[in-house]
């Protein structure tokens, strides 16, 4: 990937921001999240928590089944592949995937490396519990991060602990003089320019978006109050009572986080939310793959 | 000066950050009751234009902004807001704020493999750097609108009156000519 498509693969993920990228498996979702106002969908064969519920491996979806989705909508589509499956992503490059989201929901393919993005055009989405995970990835090529979360739970408490980990350490980077800077790099397992970069801009040098486990307006404005540049919703939409509904006011949540008033108008009479499950209560942590 | 930049999805940040650096003033505007704050200039941002034109319509902001900007208030489209701008949309029945007489095709360059970078020439600056990301172009346009960009003989940029729009991101690059020329629309 040249420096001038990489510049493009940021700018797209800048065009997304303070927005929601819904899950979806077939076109009828897509369209219903398109129209409930999504800036992107996610398709998938199933949503993480049918994998969680089915068990056995979880791999890329159907590809004929992702072109349906991209004939069904005009808003960009991404897909998943399985951590370190670079052949998965080469077949998604084919099809002109918007952004590939290499992904721990799926089965891991590698449990050592991860794909090395730089040898693609097309954009990759990595999740992050921390700032040396994000910048990790980011110097594989990613050019979008988002946080794990616990996917498929509907329980927000993932979500929350690793963006307040990876903003704490954003801070504490901020904080060092110059000269300690290179020990950070050695603790991060990371380069020292990137180092660089976030103790200048207090920031990661890509988008910054949080994922797992949301499943109402007020998760995802909490997650944008602590500072997600936007939200991905999976299992808690098409897993509620009313999908729609639920979507759009999860839309209209990012964009006004901040209002209190805005937010009780848009929690009212939503039907029931994804059931759920605790974190105590799981059997496979699945922001455990890949480090 | 003051200028208002829509800000309910999309990159609004950058534009923030570069009237910053010619020292505008500016406020977001996130819900109806932010358009009651006096300004002298609109800026609707890049960001997915289906998103933004269904949060201005249903946060009770479109009729409004389509007649302020009817009334004069000088506005500037980059690409999702080119498009929210536009009378017509190619193979589209969605019509947004609908100001300026030209029709727009969405995604003209196809999905995130045909976003490039170029440099060429803009009408009365000069080169300049332009970033398109999923970008729509100009199909058509009706009496009255000036072209101020082509690439490739497509139309990129255009004015209509106090109204610009542009295809493509000046927010993304560190030229801040497209700006100096939007505020200068203001201004006079």
């Amino acid at each position: 990937m040249t420096n001038e498509r990489y510049g493009l693969n940021k700018e797209l993920a800048q065009m997304l921001k303070g927005g929601v990228i819904m899950d979806v498996t077939n076109p009828e979702q897509a369209k219903i999240a398109e129209k409930a106002g999504a800036c992107a969908v996610m398709a998938l064969e199933r949503i993480p928590a049918d994998i969680r519920a089915a068990g056995g491996v979880s791999r890329m979806s159907d590809p004929k089944m992702i072109r349906g989705i991209q004939d069904a909508v005009s808003i960009p589509v991404m897909a998943k592949v399985r951590i370190g499956h670079f052949v998965e992503a080469q077949i998604l490059e084919a099809l002109e995937i918007d952004y590939i989201d290499e992904s721990e929901v799926l089965s891991p393919a590698d449990d050592v490396y991860h794909v090395d993005k730089t040898k693609f055009k097309v954009p990759f989405v990595c999740g992050a519990k921390d700032l040396g995970e994000a910048l990790r990835r980011i110097s594989e090529g990613a050019s979008m991060i988002r946080t794990k979360g616990e996917p498929g739970t509907g329980d927000v408490i993932q979500a929350v602990r690793h963006i307040r980990a990876m903003n704490a350490e954003i801070r504490r980077i901020a904080g060092l003089s110059e000269d300690e800077l290179y020990e950070a790099a050695k603790q991060l397992q990371v380069s020292l320019d990137l180092v660089q970069y976030v103790h200048e801009n207090k920031r990661l040098p890509v988008v910054n978006f949080a994922a797992g486990g949301i499943a109402t307006p007020a998760d995802a404005a909490l997650m944008m109050q602590l500072g997600a540049e936007g939200v991905f919703v999976g299992s808690g939409i098409f897993k509620s009572g009313n999908p729609a509904k639920r979507a759009a006011a999860i839309v209209k949540a990012v964009t006004n986080y901040n209002d209190a008033a805005i937010l009780a108008q848009l929690s009212e009479d939503l039907g029931p939310a994804m059931v759920g499950i605790n974190e105590q209560e799981i059997n496979i942590i699945m922001a455990e793959r890949g480090q | 000066m003051i200028v208002g930049v829509i800000a309910v999805q999309g990159d609004f940040a950058e534009h923030e950050k570069m009237l910053g650096l010619l020292g505008v003033e500016y406020f977001q505007i996130r819900q109806a009751k932010d358009l009651n704050k006096k300004m002298d200039g609109l800026i609707i941002p890049g960001g997915e234009s289906t998103v933004i034109g269904k949060l201005l319509r249903e946060l009770g902001m479109m009729d409004r902004i389509k007649a302020m900007i009817q009334n004069g208030l000088p506005v500037f489209g980059t690409c999702a807001g080119l498009i929210l701008l536009s009378e017509n949309i190619f193979n589209d029945d969605n019509v947004y704020i609908g100001t300026m007489p030209i029709c727009v095709k969405r995604n003209a360059y196809g999905r995130q493999l045909g976003s490039f970078t170029v440099e060429a020439e803009f009408k009365g600056i000069g080169k300049i750097p332009m970033e398109f990301i999923r970008a729509p172009v100009i199909d058509s346009m009706k009496d009255g609108v000036e072209i101020l960009a082509t690439v490739n003989g497509k139309i990129v940029a255009a004015k209509f009156g106090k109204q610009l729009v542009t295809a493509f991101h000046p927010e993304l690059t560190s030229d801040l000519s497209v700006y100096q020329f939007f505020i200068d629309l203001v201004s006079t």
